[in-house]
């Protein structure tokens, strides 16, 4: 999430040794201080208060929320919102396939699961060696990452109804700011960067003349020449 | 935002993850359609940062924002946790901002 919902580092977590359950509760107290963020830009961007935490409560993929709430304050239209937020979950659904193989049959009990199907509960689930090992550290980071994000998303929400001009306060810079700290960890093979730089490229030629939101989707399509630099694509550290 | 358009995210969100976890289960994705999924956020979220530093309605700009967004990059790429690169793109901007006004 944020990705975490955090967003989003899917490589294993540096704390990914140790007790699963303790790992899980640092990281999701890391995540929720992301939340924070989240709330405030989320009521500064137009949101209502309750909007803002029925982001959390419902969407819960970080860098999603954080996409639609950006898309939205810089003009662009609810269809591109919903466009840039949707691409971003995307990666979910392969989470879901290599969670599968973790998490016991039962079509109630995976419907359930689905929910918390994220960078952070994927990543910490495969850095384990047994199967209980998984299970236990899925469910650890899911709920304890769900409990902080929407615990920090509401202190943010109240916070932020609270602060002044946000131009004054320089707020219009933390969208960019946190969407550069979500892209690191996407940018370390040749292909990420090829399509990270040819993405920002054409998002930036085509503003002038696009909707606003719509240079977005278009950078998408990146997507078509990283894989032809590394037509296998898959990172060799992440989830599969 | 509209409550639809929060829902119609909250849907299309929970459905990606339901699809791979509920649907697709055991079954392997296409592994093009896989490394297509996986290379997403690589070629969005730049885009994200430059569009939401540069652009204002339409035109291209530079101001204050490119230097707090310019400090935030440095932080993330040392590895500094989320909330410090916010800060620190917010608060270097507002300073920006300050002084060049």
């Amino acid at each position: 999430m944020v990705d975490a919902p955090g967003d989003d580092h899917p490589a294993a977590p540096p704390i990914g040794s140790g007790s699963p359950v303790v790992a899980s509760l640092l990281l999701s107290l890391a995540v929720g201080a992301y939340a924070v963020s989240f709330g405030v830009l989320g009521v500064q961007a137009g949101l209502t208060t309750a909007q803002t935490c029925a982001m959390s409560l419902l969407v819960f993929t970080g860098a999603s929320q954080f996409a639609a709430v950006g898309v939205l304050s810089s003009g662009g239209s609810p269809l591109a919102a919903v466009g840039s937020a949707l691409l971003l979950a995307a990666r979910n659904a392969v989470y879901g396939v290599a969670m599968s193989r973790v998490l016991p049959a039962g079509r109630v009990r995976r419907l359930v699961a689905a929910q918390f199907v994220i960078d952070e509960s994927t990543a910490m689930a495969l850095a384990q060696h047994d199967a209980h090992h998984r299970q236990r550290a899925f469910w650890a980071t899911g709920l304890g990452i769900y409990v902080c994000w929407n615990v920090g998303t509401l202190a943010g929400a109240l916070v932020g109804n609270r602060l002044g001009d946000p131009a004054a306060l320089g707020l219009d810079a933390a969208f960019p700011a946190g969407f550069v700290a979500l892209a690191v960890p996407h940018l370390g093979r040749p292909a990420g960067r090829l399509a990270g730089g040819l993405g920002a490229a054409a998002a930036l030629a085509l503003s002038p003349v696009l909707p606003a939101g719509a240079p977005i989707l278009v950078a998408a399509l990146a997507v078509l020449v990283g894989l032809r630099r590394n037509p296998a694509g898959l990172r060799s550290e992440g989830p599969r | 935002m509209s409550w639809i358009t929060l829902l119609v995210i909250a849907g299309g969100s929970y459905a990606f993850k339901a699809l791979g976890l509920v649907v697709l289960g055991g079954r392997t994705m296409p592994r093009r359609l896989q490394a297509c999924a996986d290379l997403l956020p690589a070629a969005l979220l730049p885009a994200l940062v430059v569009v939401n530093t540069f652009v204002t309605r339409g035109h291209l700009v530079v101001d204050a924002r490119a230097a707090g967004v310019g400090v935030a990059a440095v932080a993330a790429w040392r590895r500094a946790p989320l909330p410090v690169v916010i800060l620190l793109g917010t608060v270097v901007t507002a300073v920006v901002r300050r002084l060049s006004a």
